[in-house]
C-alpha cells in the first residue's frame, strides 16, 4: 500500500516539476519548434543577420574598390570568375562583397525604422486604448489620415523633404509604420478588455494604470509582435525600393541592395546577373521575415491553442 | 447557519435596485427592475433564475463593473452605511477586493493568462497594503493551502494554463479572500465546473464562511446548491424579485408558480419514474412587468387578472410572493404520480 502511495505521490510530483516555469513564451517556443516552415524562416533570418555582423570578415575584397575598371563597357561587364565569385558591377567592384555588406544597410534601416515606426506607433495606441473616450478618437482620425495616403508615396515624399540620407530613409520607412501599430494595440487592447480576467482584476479594487500596463498590455503584445516581424519584411523592401529610386545614402559607395538593382538596370541586357542577385537576396530576406512571421502568428494564435 | 444574529443592520443593502441598458437605436432594455434585499454578516444569501433574468446584473452592479456608457443604474446599494452608487471610481476600487469581493463563472478565463498564480495573488495582497512586499509570497501561498491547493508554494510560479479548471476556481477564490472580505460575492461559482469538483468548490466556500463570519451572495440557477448552502432565497424572474423567504419555507410550500416549476424541473432520485416537468415557453416569452405578470405567458396558472396590473411583492404567510395567484398552501409540490 505504502509503495502504491509513495508511487503516486512521486509521478504527482514530476508533474509538478515538469510543469512549473513554462511560462506562454516558452510554450510558444516549443510550437516555433516543431514547425519547419518556422525554422527556415528563423534560419534565414539568422543567416542574414550573421552576414551583416560578420561582413568585414566574411567579404573577400574592399565593397568600394574597384578594378578591373577599364575593361568594364556598356557592352561587356565581366562575369563570376575565381577572383570575384560573383563578378563585378558596372563600376568594377566586388558584387559579393557588396551584397554582404549590403546586409547591413538592409538589415540596420529595416530594424531601426521598425523600432522608431513601432514604438511611436505603440505609444499612441497604448493612449487610445487606455484612455478611449476623445483621446482615442483624435488619435484614431490622425491614423486615417496617415492610412489615406498609400505608404511608399508618404515614405517617398517624406525622404524627397529630408534629403538623401540614410536617415532620411529610416523615418521615410518608419512613418506610414505608426498608424498601422497604433491601430494594432488599440483594437487589441479594446478586445482584451472585455475579457472575464480584465473584469476580474478589476473587482479585487486594482486602479487604471496596473489594469492597463499588467494585464491588458502584455495580453495584446502578441499580434504586435506578428505583425513587427511583419513589418520588418516590408520595411526591407521599402528600404530597397527609396535607395532603388534613388533616396538612399547620399554615398554612392555605400552599398545597398536597392541601389544595386538600379544601377544593374542599364545593363540587364548584357549582365542580368548584377539585377538578379540583389533581387534574389532581397526575396529571400523578405520572405525569411514573412514566414517567420505567419509560423508565429500561428503559434500565438489562441484558436490553435488548446 | 442559524447563528445569524437577525437584530443587527444589514452589511450590504440593495435598495430598488433599477439597470436599464440603452444601445442606440434599440428600445432599452431594463434587465433588473426594482430589486432589494439585504446581507448580513455571517449569512448566506441565495439569489435564483434562469438566464436572463438579472442575477448577474445586479453583482455586477454592487461592483460597479457595468460599463459606464449606455447603462443606468438607479436605487441605491449601500455598504456598512455608505452609498456605492455615488462613490468615486477611487472610492470603489478600495471597496473591491478589500471590503466586498467577487467570484466569477468561469474560472477559465478569469486569470490572467500571461501573469503567474503568485504575481496575481500578491497584486491583490499589495493593492490593498494587507502585507509588506517581502510577505506576499508567504501570504499568497498560504492564501492556496487555505482553498486547498496541496504544494502551495510552488503553485506560485504556475500559470492559469497550467491549473485544472476546479484548481484554477480555487484560485480565484483564494484571490477573492485575499483580503478577506466582509461581503463575497459567488456569481455561478460552480457552472463551469464538473460535478464532482462542484461539491468540492462549495464546501470550500461553505466552511470560509462559516469560519470567517462573511456575508456571502451566492448567485445560482442550481436549486440544489442553494437549498443545501443558503439561509434566505430570492427567486429572480425577468429582472424583478418574485419570491423570496427563508430557504426551508420557500422549498417546502413555493407559492410563486415560477418557483413551482424551477423545482418541478430538477430530477429528484427520489421520484423514481416520475417524469420532469419542463416550464414550457423560454424567457423570450416575456412581457414587460408594466403590461402585468412577465411570467403570465408561461404560466401553468395564468388568469385574466395576471395581465394588466403588475403584482406587487407581498407577504403570504412565511414568504413574499409577486403573484395575484398563488398556489395554495398544503398542495405538495412532491406527489409521485
Amino acid at each position: 500500500m505504502a509503495t502504491v502511495q509513495e508511487h503516486l505521490q512521486s509521478l504527482m510530483g514530476n508533474r509538478v516539476v515538469e510543469t512549473s516555469g513554462s511560462s506562454l513564451t516558452r510554450e510558444t517556443w516549443n510550437r516555433l519548434r516543431h514547425n519547419r516552415i518556422a525554422l527556415v524562416g528563423l534560419g534565414v533570418i539568422v543567416f542574414f543577420v550573421l552576414i551583416a555582423i560578420f561582413a568585414p570578415w566574411l567579404a573577400p575584397h574592399d565593397p568600394r574598390a574597384t578594378t578591373w575598371f577599364d575593361q568594364i563597357r556598356p557592352s561587356s561587364v565581366p562575369g563570376p570568375s575565381r577572383e570575384h565569385l560573383l563578378g563585378l558591377d558596372e563600376s568594377g567592384r566586388d558584387m559579393l562583397s557588396r551584397i554582404l555588406y549590403g546586409a547591413r544597410a538592409s538589415l540596420i534601416i529595416g530594424i531601426v525604422s521598425l523600432g522608431i515606426g513601432a514604438s511611436i506607433g505603440a505609444a499612441f495606441g497604448l493612449l487610445a486604448g487606455a484612455f478611449g473616450g476623445w483621446v482615442d478618437s483624435v488619435i484614431m482620425r490622425i491614423t486615417d489620415v496617415m492610412l489615406a495616403v498609400p505608404g511608399l508615396l508618404l515614405a517617398l515624399s517624406i525622404a524627397a523633404v529630408l534629403g538623401q540620407s540614410q536617415v532620411a530613409v529610416m523615418v521615410a520607412v518608419a512613418v506610414p509604420n505608426i498608424p498601422l501599430f497604433a491601430r494594432l494595440l488599440r483594437s487589441s487592447m479594446l478586445a482584451e478588455r472585455q475579457k472575464d480576467y480584465v473584469n476580474a482584476a478589476t473587482s479585487v479594487g486594482l486602479g487604471r494604470r496596473p489594469l492597463v500596463m499588467s494585464h491588458i498590455v502584455p495580453n495584446s503584445l502578441g499580434p504586435m509582435i506578428v505583425q513587427g516581424t511583419l513589418a520588418l519584411a516590408t520595411a526591407v523592401i521599402d528600404a530597397a525600393a527609396l535607395s532603388f529610386l534613388g533616396l538612399g545614402s547620399a554615398d554612392p559607395g555605400v552599398p545597398e541592395w536597392g541601389r544595386m538593382l538600379a544601377n544593374a538596370q542599364r545593363y540587364l541586357n548584357v549582365a542580368p546577373h548584377l539585377s538578379i542577385i540583389p533581387g534574389v537576396v532581397i526575396f529571400i530576406t523578405v520572405l525569411g521575415f514573412n514566414l517567420f512571421g505567419e509560423a508565429l502568428r500561428e503559434a500565438l494564435d489562441p484558436k490553435l491553442r488548446r | 447557519m442559524s447563528k445569524v444574529d437577525n437584530s443587527t443592520e444589514p452589511l450590504l443593502a440593495v435598495t430598488d435596485l433599477k439597470v436599464t441598458f440603452n444601445t442606440r437605436g434599440t428600445t432599452p432594455v431594463r434587465a433588473v427592475d426594482g430589486v432589494s434585499f439585504s446581507v448580513r454578516a455571517g449569512e448566506t444569501l441565495g439569489v435564483v433564475g434562469e438566464s436572463g433574468s438579472g442575477k448577474s446584473v445586479t453583482s455586477l452592479a454592487i461592483l460597479g463593473l457595468l460599463p459606464e456608457r449606455g447603462v443606468q443604474v438607479e436605487g441605491s446599494i449601500t455598504f456598512d452605511g455608505a452609498e456605492l452608487l455615488t462613490s468615486s471610481e477611487r472610492e470603489m476600487q478600495a471597496v473591491r477586493g478589500r471590503r466586498v469581493a467577487m467570484v466569477f463563472q468561469d474560472p477559465m478565463s478569469s486569470l490572467n493568462p500571461v501573469l503567474t498564480i503568485g504575481r496575481q495573488l500578491t497584486e491583490v495582497l499589495r493593492r490593498h497594503h494587507v502585507c509588506h512586499k517581502a510577505e506576499a509570497p508567504g501570504r499568497a501561498a498560504a492564501l492556496l493551502d487555505r482553498v486547498g491547493i496541496p504544494e502551495a508554494r510552488r503553485r506560485l510560479d504556475n500559470y492559469p494554463h497550467q491549473l485544472s479548471g476546479g484548481m484554477r476556481q480555487r484560485v480565484m477564490i483564494a484571490m477573492a479572500l485575499a483580503c478577506e472580505p466582509a461581503v463575497l460575492i459567488a456569481d455561478e461559482p460552480t457552472t463551469a465546473l464538473d460535478v464532482t469538483i462542484q461539491a468540492q468548490v462549495l464546501e470550500l466556500l461553505r466552511e470560509l464562511v462559516a469560519q470567517s463570519n462573511t456575508a456571502l451572495i451566492l448567485i445560482t440557477h442550481d436549486l440544489g446548491v442553494v437549498a443545501g448552502m443558503c439561509d434566505r432565497v430570492h427567486v429572480m424572474y425577468s429582472g424583478r424579485i418574485v419570491e423570496s423567504g427563508e430557504r426551508h419555507p420557500l422549498f417546502a410550500q413555493p407559492r410563486h408558480h415560477y418557483t413551482r416549476g424551477l423545482l418541478a424541473s430538477v430530477p429528484r432520485l427520489d421520484l423514481v419514474g416520475g417524469k420532469l416537468t419542463p416550464i414550457s415557453g423560454s424567457p423570450r416569452d416575456v412581457i414587460d412587468w408594466a403590461d402585468g405578470c412577465a411570467f403570465a405567458p408561461r404560466c401553468p396558472a395564468v388568469t385574466e387578472s395576471c395581465l394588466g396590473t403588475p403584482p406587487a411583492l407581498e407577504p403570504l404567510d412565511d414568504t413574499f410572493v409577486r403573484c395575484v395567484n398563488p398556489a395554495p398552501l398544503g398542495q405538495s409540490m412532491w406527489k409521485a404520480d
